[in-house]
């Protein structure tokens, strides 16, 4: 059916970067901003409460897993997911698909794999990467953040699949079991697009959505009053880390899901999606705005209430503006 | 942004300039394309402050098993860039127990199976462990 070889290309994010990998092998010819927009990936929160390694957590993306799946189910396509307890199991359930020929979704942490630089090797659970064959006891990987395939050891393997922390990927993976020609893209279009203005607009609480936006702009304005200057500078590179890090296209996402929207709006032959993809990019220059100032800020190591003012202000341009941009978004006609 | 506003900084870190990620820029024709970046001056920056921050902590930690006031366990937990929780999770203890074994005189006492433990937990052998911080370099 399928045992032509998988073809590998690199992406911005990696859980997107899966899914069009994945899906593309399958014959549905998705784009990566097609899957994160389809897949209702943008989001935005900050924990200031839940801290990793003692910094705040900020995410501008929705939780792991979630746009594989979704896309799965707006373009009608069968998968298989599953966590496993035991490791033996997981491995033997992986070589069991991957002897059918068929690629598999993988999650994990990237602090077990050896073949990305030291530099980005942090305690992050949630990668996705897939494995497309076996050969020589070494797994053939196709890791959508890098340039080409590359190779694991099965015992590195292992303990990306079961690392420890938060979140715990389980051994955690998943496959496409069959496709549909009952696909309608421009459904899976409106659904992803209302799903992602109700993630934007409506969580009644502080720490998700456009109103986390502001949460961390008033969080910044009180660092230089409430934390020492080390520990401040600490917090703010996080945040610059989180939104323009390899996995994020730039911009925190916002850059892909303006791509996305243009490339709706030019299937779909809609013009208010080009106006609303302009109107993003926009927005992604200034949360670039934002990182930049932020970044001065860090290297003079300044208290100065003002800079720290400044910055809390650019955050809520950013803020302003996307809260207007989905307001309007959410009231398009389908 | 601009495809050929797209920033090339090198990323002099940690073998950090070894991967060109994809970046979304708009093309001149208006699209939308991705657009392999080496780096941008600000998340360099961010990654810089980061590491830094990582390798002060380490020195000091190292010092402090030098000087025997801690055991070699929290070097190689920091080293692994985990926090306590984290190496807790790994081996499978309490929290409170794992910082009982950051004192010399508790873990000259630990068993080799719980050595062996924090041996493949932080990827050395268990010599390694013992010895670390022992003789100097």
């Amino acid at each position: 059916m399928n045992d032509h070889p998988f073809i590998h290309l690199q992406h911005a994010h990696c859980e997107s970067g899966v899914t069009s990998n994945l899906l593309r092998h399958e014959g549905i010819d998705i784009s990566e901003p097609m899957a994160f927009g389809i897949g209702a990936g943008l989001f935005f929160g900050h924990l200031p409460l839940l801290k990793i390694n003692g910094v705040p957590g900020t995410t501008y993306r929705i939780w792991p897993g979630a746009i594989f799946k979704r896309v799965a189910e707006r373009l009608n396509v069968k998968i298989h997911a599953e966590r496993f307890r035991d490791q033996g199991k997981a491995m033997q359930a992986l070589d069991d698909v991957l002897a059918t020929g068929k690629p598999v979704g993988i999650l994990g942490s990237v602090f077990y794999l050896p073949y990305l630089p030291e530099a980005f090797r942090f305690h992050f659970n949630a990668h996705n990467l897939v494995a497309y064959g076996k050969q020589n006891n070494e797994y053939l990987i196709s890791d959508p953040i890098m340039e080409g395939v590359t190779r694991i050891a099965p015992e590195d393997l292992v303990k990306c699949r079961f690392a420890k922390g938060a979140p715990e990927p389980k051994g955690f993976m998943y496959y496409v079991t069959g496709t549909s020609k009952d696909m309608n893209m421009a459904k899976a279009i409106e659904q992803g697009i209302k799903q992602t203005c109700f993630f934007m607009l409506a969580p009644p609480i502080p720490w998700f959505g456009n109103k986390a936006i502001f949460l961390l702009a008033d969080r910044i304005k009180a660092y230089p009053k409430k934390l020492p200057p080390r520990k401040a500078a600490l917090y703010l590179g996080n945040v610059i880390r989180m939104q323009e890090e390899i996995g994020t296209g730039g911009a925190g996402f916002r850059y892909l899901y303006a791509a996305f929207l243009q490339e709706a709006g030019q299937l779909l032959k809609r013009d208010d999606l080009l106006a609303y993809s302009a109107q993003l990019t926009k927005i992604g220059d200034d949360w670039r705005n934002f990182a930049y100032s932020a970044a001065r800020i860090m290297k003079e190591r300044t208290s100065d209430i003002v800079s720290y003012d400044e910055l809390s202000e650019l955050l809520k341009i950013c803020g302003r503006q996307e809260l207007e941009l989905f307001q309007n978004m959410r009231k398009l006609a389908w | 942004m601009n495809v050929n506003e797209v920033p090339q900084d090198p990323r002099n870190i940690k073998q950090g300039d070894t991967l060109k990620k994809v970046v979304y820029a708009v093309g001149q024709d208006g699209k939308y394309t991705g657009v392999n970046s080496a780096g941008w001056e600000a998340e360099n920056f961010a990654l810089k402050q980061a590491w830094d921050d990582i390798d002060e902590t380490l020195a000091e930690t190292e010092k402090k098993v030098r000087d025997g006031q801690w055991s070699p366990i929290p070097y190689f937990m920091q080293k692994n860039l985990m926090d306590v929780a984290l190496l807790a999770r790994y081996i499978g203890k309490w929290q409170w127990q794992v910082k009982r074994h950051f004192r010399p005189e508790v873990f000259k006492k630990l068993n080799t199976g719980t050595l062996d433990q924090y041996a493949r937990i932080f990827n050395i052998t268990r010599d390694e462990l013992i010895n670390f911080g022992k003789q100097a370099h």
